[in-house]
């Protein structure tokens, strides 16, 4: 039993929905990074999806390097995010404006 | 002996050096006297063995290219050295000027008269100059002197005649000068060097003209071809070279220097202005003798301008107060005299004075140092007097000058005197002015000349005594080195006019041994040209002239006598004026205010050169520097205006325009900036918000638009 591509296109725009407005409009950094793994995980579902549509095993294979690079992704930003909080005592991205003009 | 003439200039020169460059620090007054002297004294034997050779000159033998020896002009000639030497000259032949000297009677007379005489003044000196400051400075100067004199009298060619002629010019304005803290001395000096210049430009255009006529300098080669020359380019010369005399020998009109140069130490108004350097000018005109006879107007003018000033420095002596100013236009008029006998082509004559005069005029000068000396250094003869009491040499010595120069017989200017008077009132030429005017001329001269030499007498050394008490006190005899020159001179102004006693006394027999001497060089040089001219020579003049005296022997005694007449009441006249009547002269100025203040003030001469040449000279630089400061320096200036203005003009340029357009890019940058660096929120949201948006319009744009 198939499931039709179209619910799963559907349900990649919604998680890339949700993960754009999610970093648009949060303001704790945490949730944002979050966000962005929803982004990511749109993406890679797209990529299953198609590979399974077209029998091309690229996707599912870009799909696992995907992974692995939102793993590193996330250990950077998740190490930016200490070292701010460190500095500043805060996860609001709306205070984070030191490269203002 | 003959070859070893280069020596005679060498030796003084050799004691300038000396004491030039080590008088100052490493030589006592004694050692510096003792080369001064020396040298000179080496020169002068070594030049009485060189006449000495001369006279035995068939001994000697030329030297092909070194010595060089005519027997019948009895002249040597010595090549020291090439000087000059350069291309081709006018007839094609090299101009080559050698370094020669040439001995021959009439530079033989000259060499002893300036080695001897310049030897004795030089030990005067050391009497006189011995408490002065720049004691070696003063004989390394009169050292040079000398041998650029000897360089004068030697020379072989005009070049290096001309060398000794500046030479001596340098050092007469360094020895007037030789007081140079003092302005006058300075000027006097200055003074002498400038006119000096003017006769020195005429010398170089006659030597030039002489060069372009012959194509050579040497003498004995002009002199032997006078005959190629037409008698205006000889007289063209001759008058060139005679303003070159004038300015050397003090004649009208560029006498004004020598009294001045009485600024200078006493020893040097004698040696310089009085024996040697000024009688340069008469000794060169009688070297060109053959030149002048070609050209006899050039010899016209040297006779009117030698007797002009005869009479009239001789009026200027009569009311000068200053014991040295009185012989310094005795000696201007004495000059004019050698002139006047050069001018009537009698040339040994005008030789035969310069020697005697060169002894008297020496003595004198000495002698007035002397006084000077003794008077503390007072000049003015108002405040003389009585004098013969203490200066129981230099009385007498002065006295025999002074009876030399009025020509009293059997003392040495007699003799030279009455020659020039015969031979001038013999003398006949085409212009119809006759002798005897020139003759009455010197007779006139020579009583003024008697009269002012014994007012100086006994106003110096007769009756009381008008200095002040101090120097009354002081008054002493000068020292041995003073007084034995004196005693030589007066014994030569006394028998030096013996070698040339004229026919008349010597009842016929033929003593004149002076000319006969001389006429080795004279008269080859008269028939040279009287061989080319065919007209007036010199072999005429004197032929005429003998005839003159076989029939004039009486003749010429009762000129004589004439002559002493006028001299006798010279001296009368002096007597009554200055010694048994001495108010007269008072009266008399009283009387003729116009003339006496003529007299006293040397016919204005000084103020007309003053007013005629100085003035306007003076005017003219200033104008000159007007115009140099307005008109040069103005267009300089106007060309800096001009720069700082176009600079001025290109500043704006680069301000405006070129700095402009930089700061306007500068300024639009910023102007955007302003705008665009809205955006630049620092909310990481704002931007992603931007990106985001930005994914649409472009995805959409993509997808719907772009078809």
């Amino acid at each position: 039993m198939a499931i039709p591509e179209s619910h799963l296109l559907v349900l990649s725009l919604a998680l890339l929905t949700i993960g754009v407005v999610g970093v648009l409009v949060r303001r704790n950094v945490i949730i944002i990074l979050m966000s962005i793994e929803l982004i990511l995980n749109a993406a890679n579902l797209n990529f299953v999806a198609y590979s399974t549509r077209w029998h091309n095993l690229t996707g599912q294979i870009w799909g696992v390097f995907n992974i692995t690079i939102a793993a590193a992704e996330v250990a950077v930003g998740l190490a930016i995010v200490i070292s701010l909080f460190r500095n500043r005592e805060t996860v609001n991205v709306d205070e984070m404006n030191l490269m203002k003009w | 002996m003959l070859s070893l003439l280069y020596l005679i200039p060498l030796l003084p020169l050799a004691g300038f050096v000396i004491n030039g460059l080590l008088g100052k620090r490493f030589l006592s007054k004694r050692a510096v006297s003792v080369v001064a002297c020396g040298t000179v004294l080496l020169a002068f034997l070594l030049s009485l063995g060189a006449v000495f050779s001369l006279n035995n000159l068939d001994s000697v033998a030329s030297v092909p290219g070194h010595l060089e020896v005519d027997q019948a002009a009895k002249r040597v000639t010595l090549t020291a050295a090439q000087w000059l030497s350069a291309g081709a000259g006018a007839n094609g032949a090299a101009f080559t000027i050698p370094w020669g000297f040439t001995l021959d009677p009439l530079s033989a007379v000259m060499l002893l008269v300036v080695t001897g005489v310049g030897f004795l003044i030089h030990v005067y000196s050391v009497g006189y100059m011995a408490h002065e400051e720049g004691y070696w400075r003063y004989f390394a100067y009169l050292n040079l002197f000398m041998s650029m004199m000897l360089t004068l009298v030697l020379g072989s060619s005009f070049p290096v005649m001309f060398v000794g002629w500046e030479g001596v010019g340098l050092c007469s304005y360094l020895l007037i000068g030789f007081d140079y803290h003092k302005d006058s001395a300075a000027d006097a000096g200055k003074k002498a060097f400038l006119v000096n210049r003017v006769g020195d430009m005429a010398f170089v255009l006659a030597m030039t003209w002489i060069f372009t006529a012959f194509g050579t300098l040497g003498f004995a080669e002009v002199m032997s071809q006078v005959g190629r020359i037409t008698p205006g380019v000889a007289a063209g010369i001759g008058i060139l070279l005679f303003i070159g005399a004038c300015g050397k020998s003090a004649q009208i009109p560029l006498y004004v220097w020598l009294p001045d140069a009485m600024a200078g130490p006493t020893p040097v108004s004698a040696l310089i202005h009085a024996a040697t350097m000024v009688t340069a000018g008469v000794y060169m005109v009688c070297r060109c003798s053959a030149l002048y006879l070609r050209g006899p107007e050039a010899l016209m003018v040297v006779a009117v301008v030698g007797a002009l000033t005869a009479l009239f420095a001789a009026t200027m002596a009569l009311r000068q107060n200053d014991i040295k100013k009185v012989l310094a236009y005795s000696t201007v008029s004495q000059l004019g005299y050698m002139f006047l006998a050069a001018g009537v082509g009698a040339f040994s004559a005008a030789i035969f004075h310069l020697m005697t005069h060169a002894f008297f005029k020496a003595l004198l000068f000495l002698g007035s140092g002397s006084v000077i000396h003794a008077m503390s250094g007072e000049q003015d003869l108002r405040k003389m007097g009585g004098l013969k009491k203490v200066l129981r040499i230099t009385y007498p010595t002065f006295l025999i000058g002074t009876l030399a120069i009025a020509g009293i017989p059997g003392f040495s200017g007699f003799f030279s005197k009455d020659e020039i008077l015969w031979k001038a009132f013999g003398h006949e030429n085409a212009h119809g002015l006759g002798g005897p005017v020139f003759w009455l001329v010197s007779v006139v001269a020579a009583g003024l000349t008697t009269f002012y030499m014994f007012r100086l007498v006994f106003l110096c050394f007769f009756g009381e005594g008008r200095m002040d008490h101090e120097t009354a006190h002081h008054l002493h005899e000068s020292p041995r080195t003073m007084t034995v020159p004196l005693i030589v001179l007066a014994v030569l102004s006394i028998i030096g006019g013996w070698v040339g006693i004229p026919k008349s006394l010597s009842l016929g027999a033929d003593l004149n041994a002076f000319e006969h001497y001389l006429a080795p060089v004279f008269e080859p040089a008269a028939e040279a040209a009287g061989e080319a001219a065919g007209g007036l020579s010199h072999g005429e003049v004197a032929a005429g002239a003998a005839a003159h005296g076989e029939g004039g022997l009486g003749l010429e005694l009762l000129l004589m006598a004439l002559a002493l007449v006028v001299v006798g009441s010279s001296i009368a006249l002096a007597y009554r004026f200055y010694r048994s009547h001495p108010e007269i002269p008072k009266r008399l100025a009283g009387a003729f205010p116009t003339l006496a203040n003529l007299l006293s003030n040397k016919y204005y001469v000084d103020e007309l050169y003053d007013l005629v040449i100085i003035r306007p000279y003076v005017l003219a630089c200033r104008g000159f520097h007007g115009f140099d400061v307005r008109v040069v320096d103005g267009a300089v200036n106007g060309v800096r205006n001009v720069t700082v203005g176009f600079s001025h003009l290109s500043r704006y340029f680069d301000q405006y325009v070129v700095d402009g357009a930089v700061n306007a890019s500068a300024h639009l940058t910023r102007a955007l900036s302003l705008g665009f660096r809205r955006i630049q929120t620092g909310m990481v949201q704002g931007y992603l918000s931007l990106f985001v948006f930005g994914i649409f319009a472009f995805v959409s744009f993509f997808l719907f638009w772009h078809r």
